[in-house]
């Protein structure tokens, strides 16, 4: 799959087995929701960090559990830390959001290609964030806000499906404030203690400003609503090779040996999960790919 | 319904909205004839279900919160709509009730189209009758697909 | 005893073949090749010549295998059974690592592959072919180190195929039957007018092997016959698969009505899964002791006709035996092009031979290709 994303996976040396965890303290634990919680990590023993690109993941593993893959959503300018935020779905990741500060989890990575941020310079950027897919954005909205003028106009478009499923609002709440971007927020249904939109992502794009010609979009979420957004944008002009997107597929072994995450020709943890919308819209219209 | 009319004259033009930018201006001017503009503080209701839908709304500012009451829960809004929407289509069809209650999110400022001129506006000049449906239907259209999706709960695990 | 070099060839008697074997062993291998076990020729321990199908033959055909006796004494006088060498290279289990608990951490510690160098006799001209896929997969962009640690230790003593399999279609794939390269020794069994071998040098690892082996010069006649034997079977295919275009034909196809058509006899077994040379899809497993003081992860084969395989949060996304049935064939013989550079059919038969229902995937593509369009075939469909 033709990709410009970056890479920065290890593939590892002649003797590294590339399925080795590497042991990781929880330093914090966050709630976020009464589903989800971001976890900041610190490598065991006084080891780095390995950089990562925003949109890549690690295999994350709790001992006598098992592993999952699971986006990185920290600061890539933060080398001393690695953040997961992780949404207990199944035995594992549950497993995993019940972790506390002290205990020790095994992390090997990072994985994938990232989101491809310098084609976005001197852009117009949107970003759209369905649920959990927020996180696997943040890293890149960390890296954009630390260079804010290499970029022109940033639309940020957030949906979740209850006001109490949105996560990292701390981020949220100062991302709303800066004057150097909009920020939108909508959910599928709410309360009326809710004073934000109502309705879906795509809902949002007629009152975000961009010029669509000169625009880089980044979407990130369930399939549908990405699948959905990118027509809706490319409707508006937004050229389909400048529409990214991140996949999700089951992942055993991240490195392109299992099988498993086949999308087509695509090994989403190898050739992902970051795709380029006009490499893969045919796919999207393929049942049961 | 609290949005009391507005004595002073009107500041809001049906020309200004973008729903109506583009048609015949004779056609937005016979349509627009009997528009009365409304505005809400946050918590007013604009219209409730079951009330006779007899007007359009055009929303200049604000943000307006679909809901749908429930005896025994929390309403739920289900759509908000803003600045630069329109709202409403119960008007135009059967038997001309409004489907769900519309509260004010915020401070907001319509203009509400009476349904009668409207249809006769429509009678008068069918051709941009049409046109006026045909940009009302996109909207209808959009809303259906909205729900749809939220019907599927995307984000549930 | 005369120096070999690469490319030479000469003649083993077949008298002296033990001393191959015998040769093999001394220098350190573990022999592993055909041997009879539950009415079939598998793959296993060779510890003496006893040990191999002598005299046997299979039969072969859509989901049909017998053994059957030959009329002569021939050693490698059968084609392809259940096994293939992948169960050496990427066992159907492996432990991957092995964890402990030390306090609030844990330490984990890598398998080590140091088990003897294998050599593999008896490795057929498409398997020879099969291993090269495989070694794109296990052994490119990322490194499996036990598959490394065995493949690149392993000695392969290819023979060639004296006659061609009921479901054999090698040469559509161009991957035999005549061995061509990556062997380290290649032989020829010539049955009449006498029985013997003629060896060909691959490697010099081939060579060390055989400089302790009793042999003959060959003659101009000897590699003419052996062409000949090979030439003959080429001749005999049992099926044949039409590999122009074949990329495209599946790829832009998803929607054919033949996926359909093939998707009601497919029982989702996975038999063609296991029973393929370079079918690498696995999963793991977390295995704790009682104590839950050390842990195991054990890596398995898995197959794409599994439902649970593409399982993602509460459902998968190939629910259907179409959606998975397309998966596969269109992985094996198109996308695979695209992930490693070479098809993941090597022609060697097995997936028609062991299915219960005896899917055809020759007779799939060309079902394929004669119905093009959803109106041309949909009659054929309902």
């Amino acid at each position: 799959m033709a990709s410009e994303t970056h890479s920065a996976t290890s593939a590892g040396s002649a003797t590294e087995s590339p399925f080795t965890p590497e042991p990781y303290v929880v330093e914090r634990r966050v709630v976020e929701t009464a589903d989800t919680v971001t976890m900041v990590l610190k490598p065991a023993g006084g080891r780095g960090v390995p950089a990562f690109l925003p949109g890549q993941f690690n295999m994350v593993y709790r001992f006598g559990v098992g592993e999952v893959p699971i986006s990185i959503s920290g600061d890539p300018n933060r080398p001393d830390e690695l953040v997961h935020t992780v949404r207990s779905a199944g035995k594992i990741s549950d497993a995993l959001t019940k972790t506390l500060p002290g205990e020790t989890l095994g992390v090997r990575g990072p994985y994938g290609v990232g989101w491809p941020l310098q084609r976005a310079e001197h852009q117009d950027v949107v970003i759209v964030a369905g649920g959990l897919g927020l996180p696997p954005l943040r890293p890149l909205l960390y890296e954009l806000l630390a260079h804010r003028d290499r970029y022109e106009r940033v639309e940020i478009i957030y949906g979740a499906r209850s006001p109490k499923d949105l996560v990292h609002y701390e981020d949220v709440q100062k991302w709303r404030t800066r004057g150097d971007l909009r920020l939108q927020v909508t959910v599928d249904a709410a309360g009326r203690e809710w004073y934000g939109d109502v309705g879906l992502v795509t809902a949002r794009i007629p009152d975000a400003r961009f010029d669509p010609p000169r625009t880089v979009a980044f979407l990130c979420g369930p399939e549908i609503m990405m699948r959905l957004t990118a027509q809706a944008l490319s409707t508006l002009g937004v050229p389909e090779a400048s529409i990214w997107l991140s996949m999700e597929r089951n992942m055993k072994c991240a490195v392109g040996l299992c099988g498993h995450c086949q999308w087509g020709p695509a090994f989403v943890c190898r050739d992902g999960p970051v795709f380029r919308y006009a490499d893969v819209k045919r796919m999207f219209s393929v049942r049961e790919l | 319904m609290s949005g009391a009319p507005v004595h002073a004259p009107p500041v809001l033009r049906v020309a200004d909205h973008p729903f109506f930018h583009g048609l015949d201006e004779r056609f937005v001017q016979l349509a627009g004839s009997g528009a009365t503009e409304r505005s809400f503080e946050a918590g007013d209701m604009l219209f409730l279900e079951g009330d006779i839908a007899s007007e359009f709304w055009l929303v200049f500012q604000g943000k307006v919160a679909l809901e749908i009451a429930q005896p025994d829960r929390p309403h739920v809004t289900i759509q908000t709509v803003g600045s630069g929407d329109v709202l409403g289509w119960s008007w135009l069809v059967p038997p001309h009730r409004w489907r769900f209650d519309a509260r004010a999110v915020k401070a907001t400022r319509t203009l509400a189209l009476d349904a009668k001129t409207l249809k006769d506006a429509f009678e008068a000049r069918p051709e941009d009758g049409y046109r006026f449906l045909l940009r009302l239907l996109p909207v209808i259209g959009d809303r259906l697909e909205n729900a749809r999706v939220q019907i599927l709960d995307i984000h549930g695990v | 005893m005369e120096e070999l070099s690469v490319g030479a060839q000469r003649i083993l008697e077949r008298a002296d073949f033990p001393r191959l074997l015998k040769a093999l062993q001394s220098a350190g291998y573990r022999v592993v090749g055909p041997t009879v076990r539950d009415g079939a020729i598998v793959y296993g321990e060779v510890r003496a010549e006893q040990d191999l199908p002598i005299g046997w033959t299979d039969r072969q055909d859509a989901g049909k295998y017998r053994l059957e006796r030959r009329t002569d004494q021939a050693l490698f006088g059968y084609n392809v059974g259940p096994h293939s060498w992948k169960k050496f290279l990427f066992p159907s289990r492996e432990r991957l690592w092995t964890a402990t608990r030390t306090g609030t951490s844990f330490t984990v510690t890598p398998e080590k592959d140091d088990g003897p160098p294998m050599a593999f006799l008896g490795v057929r001209a498409c398997e020879l072919a099969g291993m090269d896929v495989s070694d794109r997969v296990f052994d490119g962009v990322v490194r499996d180190p036990g598959y490394h640690a065995r493949r690149s230790r392993a000695l392969r003593i290819a023979v060639q195929c004296g006659q061609a399999g009921g479901t054999c279609f090698c040469v559509s794939m161009r991957t035999g039957p005549g061995v061509r390269t990556g062997h380290d020794i290649a032989l020829t069994e010539i049955l009449t007018p006498r029985h013997y071998f003629l060896v060909d040098v691959g490697s010099p690892a081939g060579a060390a092997v055989l400089a302790h082996v009793p042999l003959k010069p060959a003659a101009k006649e000897d590699s003419e016959m052996a062409h000949s034997i090979v030439a003959q079977t080429a001749a005999s295919m049992g099926r044949t698969l039409d590999t122009s275009g074949i990329h495209d034909l599946l790829l832009t196809q998803p929607e054919h009505p033949r996926w359909e058509v093939v998707a009601r006899r497919c029982l989702s077994c996975t038999n063609c899964t296991m029973v393929c040379p370079t079918c690498f899809c696995s999963s793991t497993d977390e295995v704790p002791d009682l104590q839950g003081e050390t842990v195991e992860r054990w890596r398995h084969w898995d197959s794409c006709f599994n439902l649970e395989f593409t399982a993602l949060h509460a459902n998968s996304v190939r629910k259907s035996p179409l959606s998975r049935y397309r998966q596969w064939l269109t992985h094996k013989l198109a996308s695979w092009q695209d992930q490693f550079g070479t098809s993941g059919c090597i022609g060697c038969g097995r997936c028609i031979t062991w299915c219960p229902v005896g899917i055809d995937l020759t007779e799939e593509v060309a079902a394929l290709r004669t119905a093009p369009t959803k109106a041309a075939a949909g009659g054929g469909a309902r």
